[in-house]
């Protein structure tokens, strides 16, 4: 933990990036806002922590991707987003997942494959959905899920609904060819779709820069398809947010797709498998000292929120995260009849007669 | 009833859809303002508007998320993939995406769409543009597979795909669509599923698919007149497939010949055989035999292709030596 030296109520930009790049959305953020954006970040921070743990105890099996330290992009869509807006996220999606409301214990419990599971077990760390909260899904194959988004948003437009679509996807994301037809497309049917490309500069294990051939991997690309190029602080919450208003607004009234490259960082390694060992120690060191978190909570008791308000947050996301691990736990692990269910929309899996 | 040319008949069953429900959306390459490249969508942008008909850019893997998205959110997409081989472009959509979310997600989300799909040779467009992939579908849990060979079945099959709560693929068979056939008027909706009986005969059964359908037939007829009197099963459907069907049919003859034109290897036949050796082998007067394209890409020249798919002559030669050993 270390508190800003300078002017804390606009943050120094992320480590790395030339301030002079980063958009700077208009507007401001008001004070409920601001503790909703903190709360959300901390929830997200205090159970990705917990799921860790669980997976040392070898209690959260298979695999699972971690968002530690990016917490300020999902936090400012859940925010910012309608309640009936729908979000398309990856693998790495527990944040976005409970950015929407979804209950801590159904994300637990699908980490750990019990029956209070959000899809009963069935899916995993890397599936999770939740389609009354409008998370539509989490993919686990790299660009599909744009595609997917697009679709959506065609459907609102097309069907006179309101919704944006959101999907989320790291830097990696932007050298596979979903992610330019998406983009095309999106931008050819003028979708209300926005897409955050969270740069937390490493495609896995390997550095973005080094398989790709713009600087800033989403961003860069933009104008091929008629696109701002937009990067943002992804760890000033309310620069996010501010721009996720913007976005969503562009597209909500008609304005078609936005692309948003968010710079950030991956404070943990890409899978539970992998320890970061590849990541240079100055670098690990620069962006510890701009946590998102950390940054917000200094930003807020400068703008004079109390410090016992703030505690209280972290308490309630504290005990909300053992709730949802005792749950979690005690739950059975889902009935062995699900097996055969939910291939097709009449529950079964039959092929034959 | 009218006479009607197969790809005629894909157009008036995607207008009979779209007419009947203002969910059903279309979108796929050259499908609007060039009516498609075999001209199986023509006139439907002029009836139904660049809002319901949509020309998309060459980006399969986006026309197939598009539709899964759209399908997932209230509409009824019916998407093209132009050319069966151009699955292989966007496979991810189908086989990852579409085919397992459902499951995924314990039925949070259902995917009603349909994806059609030239499918098959006999048109000399080479290994890259002609190759039958109905077994590709069919191996993967989660899609309903439909493969009609007349326009009758093009219409009905169709109505009951755009219908059904799940994802279909709809094999349509490119060396028909030029083929004509008598079609009943109305609105035509048949049932996924079912496999029919086209010919009874008492010696052997010859199960057959799509464009090998009417060459099981012809191959029938001249058996018949050498004394070998069979039974031909279209089997229309892969996935739900009618096994109730084709085993009662295989066991009244005590012989099944399956004419594929996918590639040997793993194509449905080989499911079909071991269904019928695992269920109703003691009816067996002999070994099934599967007549296939050989487990090769296919050729371009005339001489070739017609060598590699399964003809009548290749269908009437296996039978007759089979039924004569």
């Amino acid at each position: 933990m270390s508190a800003p030296t300078d002017d804390i109520t606009v943050a120094k930009g992320p480590p790395g990036v030339d301030p002079a790049i980063l958009h700077r959305p208009g507007g401001s953020v008001d004070a409920p806002t601001q503790l909703a954006l903190y709360r959300q970040m901390v929830r997200m921070r205090k159970f990705e922590k917990r799921a860790y743990d669980l997976f040392l105890q070898n209690l959260v099996k298979g695999t699972s991707h971690l968002s530690l330290g990016q917490e300020a992009i999902a936090a400012a869509f859940g925010v910012a987003m309608d309640e009936k807006d729908y979000t398309f996220a990856t693998y790495r999606g527990h944040a976005h997942t409970l950015a929407r409301g979804t209950s801590m214990t159904g994300v637990m419990g699908e980490l750990l494959g019990r029956s209070c599971g959000v899809l009963s077990g069935k899916g995993g760390s890397m599936h999770l959905t939740d389609v009354k909260r409008g998370v539509m899904g989490s993919y686990a194959i790299v660009g599909a899920h744009l595609t997917i988004a697009l679709g959506a948003a065609w459907s609102a437009k097309h069907r006179g609904d309101p919704r944006v679509a959101v999907a989320f996807f790291g830097d990696g994301t932007t050298n596979i060819g979903a992610f330019h037809e998406s983009l095309n497309l999106a931008a050819v049917w003028k979708l209300p779709v926005v897409f955050v490309c969270e740069n937390n500069l490493y495609m896995e294990y390997t550095p973005i820069r080094t398989v790709t051939a713009v600087d800033n991997p989403a961003a860069d690309r933009a104008s091929a398809y008629g696109l701002d190029s937009i990067v943002v602080d992804g760890n000033d919450a309310d620069a996010m947010y501010l721009t996720a208003r913007e976005c969503l607004e562009r597209a909500r009234s008609g304005g078609g797709p936005s692309l948003i490259e968010a710079r950030t960082y991956r404070t943990s390694g890409h899978s539970r498998a992998d320890p970061g060992k590849y990541k240079p120690e100055e670098e690990v060191a620069a962006w510890a000292a701009y946590d998102p978190i950390d940054l917000y909570r200094a930003r807020l008791l400068a703008h004079g929120v109390g410090e016992a308000d703030l505690d209280a947050v972290d308490e309630t996301a504290d005990s909300d995260v053992q709730t949802a691990t005792v749950e979690a736990q005690a739950s059975p692990p889902p009935g062995l009849d699900l097996l055969m269910h939910h291939v097709w929309s009449d529950g079964g899996s039959s092929w034959r007669n | 009833m009218a006479e009607l040319s197969y790809r005629d008949a894909v157009s008036r069953a995607i207008a009979q859809e779209m007419d009947r429900d203002p969910s059903v959306v279309l979108l796929g390459e050259d499908i609007g303002a060039a009516g498609g490249v075999f001209k199986a969508t023509v006139g439907l942008l002029e009836r139904f508007g660049p809002e319901r008909v949509r020309d998309t850019p060459i980006s399969e893997q986006a026309i197939l998320g598009a539709a899964m998205g759209a399908a997932m959110t209230g509409l009824r997409p019916i998407a093209e993939i132009m050319f069966a081989d151009f699955f292989a472009v966007c496979w991810d959509i189908v086989a990852n995406q579409i085919a397992k979310s459902s499951y995924m997600t314990a039925g949070q989300v259902s995917f009603p769409l349909v994806i059609r799909s030239g499918n098959g040779g006999g048109l000399r467009f080479g290994a890259q543009h002609s190759q039958a992939v109905e077994n590709w579908a069919m191996a993967i849990p989660g899609l309903k597979v439909v493969a009609p060979s007349n326009p009758a079945d093009v219409i009905g099959l169709f109505a009951a795909a755009v219908r059904d709560p799940d994802p279909v693929m709809f094999f349509e068979a490119k060396g028909l669509y030029a083929t004509k056939g008598e079609v009943p008027d109305g609105e035509l909706v048949d049932t996924l599923g079912t496999a029919k009986v086209l010919r009874s005969g008492t010696d052997a059964t010859i199960v057959a698919l799509a464009a090998m359908v009417p060459r099981a037939l012809a191959a029938a007829e001249v058996l018949a007149a050498r004394g070998i009197d069979s039974t031909v099963v279209d089997v229309r459907s892969l996935v739900p497939l009618d096994t109730q069907t084709i085993l009662r049919e295989v066991s009244a003859t005590g012989r099944m010949f399956t004419v594929e034109e996918n590639p040997r290897l793993c194509g449905w036949g080989a499911e079909l055989v071991s269904i019928v050796a695992e269920e109703c082998f003691d009816d067996l007067d002999g070994p099934p035999l599967r007549i296939t394209t050989p487990h090769i890409p296919l050729p371009s020249a005339d001489a070739l292709e017609d060598l590699a798919i399964p003809s009548v002559e290749r269908i009437i030669s296996t039978i007759e030596r089979a039924m004569q050993s």
